[in-house]
Parts: structure tokens; sequence; C-alpha cells
């Protein structure tokens, strides 16, 4: 091969852990040429294309001999990309309950375009007139109060970048075998936007909040009519009634007109077609904070309020179903975040977490939001099996999964973390493993839908 | 037009208002919320706590609730409660919740008997929300209830007997968010 000594120099001059991690700082140097990751599907595309496209002449594609499209007025992506899709998957008896993943693992970046932001619905989207939605916010409070989405539209606004992530996410992670999904079909219950509206303390001093108020119990308009009780405090410091989400108008099925967004904090609590706020001294114990949304532990007793989500981080490239065509130089590239602040560094290894190097971090890395890493990897060929680890700025290190089945047992169903394996085999091949010691017998335990 | 000195005007919002300007930031609103009368108040707020406030009048039986049940509801959650594919096992618990297979029922898990009634009330059936009299309500809480052997086959549930249920499991979840703010 005419490009050993280049493979060998590299490895030599840039090698920061085993099995071909490179040095993050390659990605500066000009003309290095990095392998293409295919899947499976566009794979087995390729030579039916080539086969007939016969005519096809490259220095003047037909598209450059015909005057394009019009405008349209709302775009939609090139149909080539028609596979860029949520996978829902959902209750039969009822449809709209049920989630639909957003596809992680064939996205770059870090903002999730509004039409493949994930959903969790509990019983279906509503279909909202806004002339007709109002927010009513009362109980421990010195005026009860109706706000129209009018009204609210004329508050002073803000916008913040954050995940939401479902408490649910990854939980096939808990079965005894690893889940043969494609990476964002496991782990894509967790999007990225931008959210502008109302800071939520604004209309709280405009009520007057009573001193003995604690909690604040958050309705949403859903055939569901989910309540969910969040602690005064956070409803003061960052929560936002967001009205907008990446520019536009926030899409029916994540909230539309009006949404509770609280940053860093489960999907669930984050209550879309917000209705009602009622101030309260305790909380209410609604469903979806009891018989759900609670994680049993292995002596019997369940965490509740379990607010927080945890570190977190995901190689979507290569990840599972994909294939690497042959030995070379790749960008392995993934996301963390984390609901306590900014990441503060993501380590990577290629060689089943024996050695570990920092992977780079994309600018602007920001509190509670996605975050991009990047790191080279000269694929020798080989067996590997790639990790990535999540550090936010708390100290809080992303475990592994045996650490986090000791810690909370298999039936927790929610809130897993776990670090994430793919195996890469030596025909380049990714599947999703667990470590070595790690039980894998087929699993018997089917998951646990979370349907209601 | 009267010019106005916003940090002025904010101040003087603040003064009346009686609210510190540790958040004057985010205090500047326009003021544009709307009274909400008694009235629409209570037909508004239907959340019901553990101690049966928001519980309404009304009342409803064992008997009752198991033919609505048999209409409404087995569909999704099966015979006696036992569940199905497309609902939760709400009865019938064999496996406690330190086995290798727990089964989180009513009776085993959820803590208050109140979110029953909560639930039933606000999102169920899920094919009709909302359909259901405070009545039908009570019954099929009742007959959820009894199949899980927390009341008998001649019970008739209202707003005073419904919060008075102690739940086998109430003492069973650990508050990690106030475990945070202690540590």
């Amino acid at each position: 091969m005419s490009n050993d000594k280049t493979e060998n120099d590299l490895i030599s001059d840039y090698q920061v852990a085993g099995n071909g991690l490179l040095d993050r700082r390659l990605f500066l140097k000009k003309g290095i040429q990095f392998g293409a990751i295919t899947t499976l599907a566009s794979a087995a595309a390729q030579p039916l294309q080539a086969a007939t496209d016969t005519d096809f002449n490259p220095a003047r594609p037909p598209w450059m001999n015909k005057p394009g499209d019009p405008f349209s007025i709302y775009g939609t992506p090139s149909k080539y990309e028609d596979r860029v899709v949520r996978f829902p998957t959902q209750n039969e008896a009822v449809p709209g309950n049920g989630v639909s993943w957003t596809p992680l693992h064939l996205m770059e970046g870090t903002i999730t375009p509004n039409g493949l932001h994930y959903e969790r619905h509990h019983n279906g989207v509503p279909q909202i007139d806004p002339a007709k939605h109002k927010l009513l916010i009362h109980g421990l409070v010195n005026k009860d109060l109706f706000f129209s989405m009018d009204d609210l539209l004329r508050y002073p606004m803000q916008s913040r970048i954050c995940f939401i992530e479902c408490g649910g996410n990854s939980n096939a992670g808990w079965n005894s075998s690893p889940s043969r999904s494609e990476a964002g079909y496991f782990n894509g219950m967790a999007s990225n936007s931008e959210w502008t509206g109302i800071p939520l303390s604004v209309l709280l001093n405009e009520v007057g909040i009573k001193k003995d108020a604690k909690w604040i119990i958050a309705e949403g308009a859903d055939a569901f009519n989910m309540q969910m009780s969040i602690p005064i405090e956070k409803a003061m410091d960052d929560a936002l009634l967001a009205i907008y989400q990446n520019g536009e108008k926030i899409r029916p099925e994540n909230g539309y007109p009006l949404r509770l967004v609280l940053p860093g904090w489960e999907g669930v609590l984050n209550v879309k077609w917000l209705r009602r706020l009622k101030l309260t001294n305790r909380p209410v114990m609604a469903r979806n904070e009891t018989s759900r949304y609670t994680e049993l532990l292995p002596s019997g007793k369940a965490r509740q309020f379990t607010f927080f989500i945890e570190a977190k981080s995901l190689i979507t490239s290569p990840s599972a179903h994909m294939l690497l065509k042959k030995p070379g130089l790749y960008q392995v590239t993934g996301l963390a975040w984390s609901g306590r602040g900014k990441i503060s560094k993501v380590d990577v290894s290629a060689d089943g977490g024996k050695t570990w190097a920092e992977a780079e971090l994309q600018e602007p890395v920001l509190d509670r939001a996605f975050t991009r890493f990047r790191m080279p990897w000269q694929w020798n060929g080989k067996p590997a099996i790639l990790k990535s680890r999540a550090t936010d700025e708390t100290g809080y290190v992303q475990p592994e999964r045996t650490e986090l089945v000791k810690q909370r047992g298999k039936h927790g169903f929610f809130h897993y973390n776990a670090i994430i394996n793919w195996q890469v085999d030596e025909d380049g091949f990714v599947s999703h493993v667990y470590d070595k010691d790690e039980q894998q017998t087929p699993s018997e335990i089917s998951i646990d839908s979370g349907w209601d | 037009m009267i010019k106005m000195n916003s940090k002025h005007l904010l101040k003087s919002v603040l003064i009346a208002a009686g609210i510190s300007s540790a958040h004057a930031d985010v205090t500047q609103s326009p003021q544009l919320g709307h009274a909400a009368t008694a009235e629409e108040i209570a037909a508004w707020d239907t959340s019901i706590f553990p101690d049966g406030e928001g519980l309404p009048d009304g009342n409803g039986s064992v008997t009752d609730g198991e033919v609505i049940y048999q209409q409404q509801c087995i569909a999704c959650h099966g015979e006696n409660g036992l569940g199905t594919q497309l609902g939760d096992q709400l009865a019938g618990a064999q496996m406690g919740l330190t086995s290798d297979y727990p089964e989180k029922t009513i009776g085993s898990y959820w803590p208050y008997a109140t979110t029953v009634f909560d639930v039933v009330r606000r999102s169920m059936p899920m094919t009709a929300p909302g359909s259901l009299t405070d009545d039908e309500v009570y019954a099929v809480t009742a007959y959820l209830l009894y199949l899980n052997n927390l009341v008998d086959k001649d019970a008739v549930l209202d707003k005073a007997s419904l919060p008075k249920i102690k739940m086998p499991n109430e003492d069973g979840f650990i508050d990690a968010y106030k475990l945070e703010e202690i540590n």
C-alpha cells in the first residue's frame, strides 16, 4: 500500500491513546484525508446508482443543464436525505402514546432541526388554536391571572440553547443484551434547540408569590392533561415559557403554542401545551411523578424527583449499523451533554477502555447544551471497541455500564447514562456491545415500553 | 407622548409590587395578566393532592366500578387489572419490588390512592379522556383499589374516605431532590 508510510507516520507522530487514537490537533493539519463512513443502506445503494447512470457526465452534471426549481414558501430537505427521519414507536391502541427518536447518528453539529426533535406524547399531539389558548397562574399567589398568547407575545423575551432529554432515553441499556438499533434510535430521546420565550420569573413576580409557595404544578392542554410538580426555585431560576424553537413558533409536537422549558431537567417536566401553573406548598404526586418517572432500586425503594439529567455522551459516528470500508484515518464524533452545566471534557477510547485520550470540543461549549466532540482515529483493520466518556464542570464522570447497574440495579428504567460501546469488527461493520465481563445472554425481559 | 425613564419606571413597579431588586433584570413586565374569577379557577383547577384537597363531591362503589372497568378499561389494562401489551398492569402483583421481575402495580408501588382518581379523571380512558363523571371515576378508583385488596367488595368511596386509604408502598420513595439540597 502506497500510503503505509503515511499511516505509520501518523501513528508515531500523533498517537495519543491505544489502537490508533490520534491527537485532535491533527484536524488542523492540511491535506489529511479522512475516510468516509457509510451506513449500510447507502453502501448498498451505491453500485445500483453507478450501473444506471451510464450517461452521467460528472464534468457537466444534468442539473447544470436546465433551470433549477423555483422558490418554496417553506423549505424541506433534499430528496436524497429521506432516510434522515425520526423513528416512531407507539402504542397500537393509542397511536399518540409513544415516542419518536431523533436520528442522532445521521446528524452533525449540535442543533436539532425542528422536524427531527424527539417526541414523547402520552396521548397524541393537540392542534391548539393560539387565539383560544390561555395560561392560568393561580394558587399561592397574590393575584390569580390569565394570560392570552397575545398578552405573552408582548413580554420581553430571552433565548437559550439547551438540550431536552426524556428521562426514559437509552432505557434499552438496562436490558441484559445490547440494543441492536442505530445509535439515535435508542439514544435519540434527546434533542437540542434554541428556545425563546419569557422567563417564568417575570410572570411569577407579576402574580406575586406567597411566602409558603414551594412547588409549581404545571399542566398541559393535551388529551393526557399532563401535570407535573416543579420546585419553585427552579421556576424562579431559569425556567422559560417558550414560544419559539430555533427561530420559529414551536411545532405542535413540541408544545405549540407554549412550552415550559427547564434547562437540564428531564423532559417530562418541560410540560408541553402549557395551560396552567398552580403554586402550592407541596407536590401533587401526579401519576408521572409516582407510578412513572421514578426509579426502582435493588433495595425495593424508588428514587423520586430525579430532576437532573446527569452527564452523558454518545459517539454518533462511527456507530451501530455503519461500515468502515477499509482501514485508514477516520473521524470519531459524537455528542455530550449534562443537566448540571457545561461539558468540561470528553475522553475517547479505541481499545475498549484500556487507554483514553481527550477529544476536541466544538466551541462554543454551552451550559446544559449538546456539545459536539471529535477525535481522529487511525483504524488498522483489526477489531476495535470505541467508547466515549463525558465529564462535566461539576467533576461528575459518566459511568461505565457495570458501575451504573451496580448502583441502580436493572429495574430503574429511567436516567440511563452509561458509556456506550461500539465494536468495529475486521470487516469494518459497527455494532453495539457491552463490556466482556457483562452478561450477554439474549434478554428475556422485553424493553419496558413506557406505554401508559 | 410622555418620555419615561425605564429604570425609574421599573423601580416604582418593583416597590409597588414589594419585590426585592434581586430579580430586577427580569421583572420588566408589561403587567398584562387578566384577573381570574373564583368560578374560572374552580373549573380549571383539577389537581388532587394526597390529603384529598381538590377531590370533588360524589361517590362510587366497587360494584359500579367493575361494570365501568369492563366497558372502558379492560381492553388495555386486561382482566382484573393484570395489564396487556397496550396498558399498564394495575393489580395482581406476584413478584415483589426486590425480585428479578418486579411488578409495579397500584397496590405494590403507587404511594397515594388519590393519584388513581386524579389520573383516571384527567387522562382516562385514553380513547375518550374526560368522558367519565366524577361518580364514575370514584367507582373505577374503588374497583382498582379492590383489585389490589385495599378496600372491601362493598366499599363506596368519596372525598372523605379515599384519602384515608393507606397505600402499602407510601414509604417506598426517596426524595432525590431533597437529598441534593441536604448534601
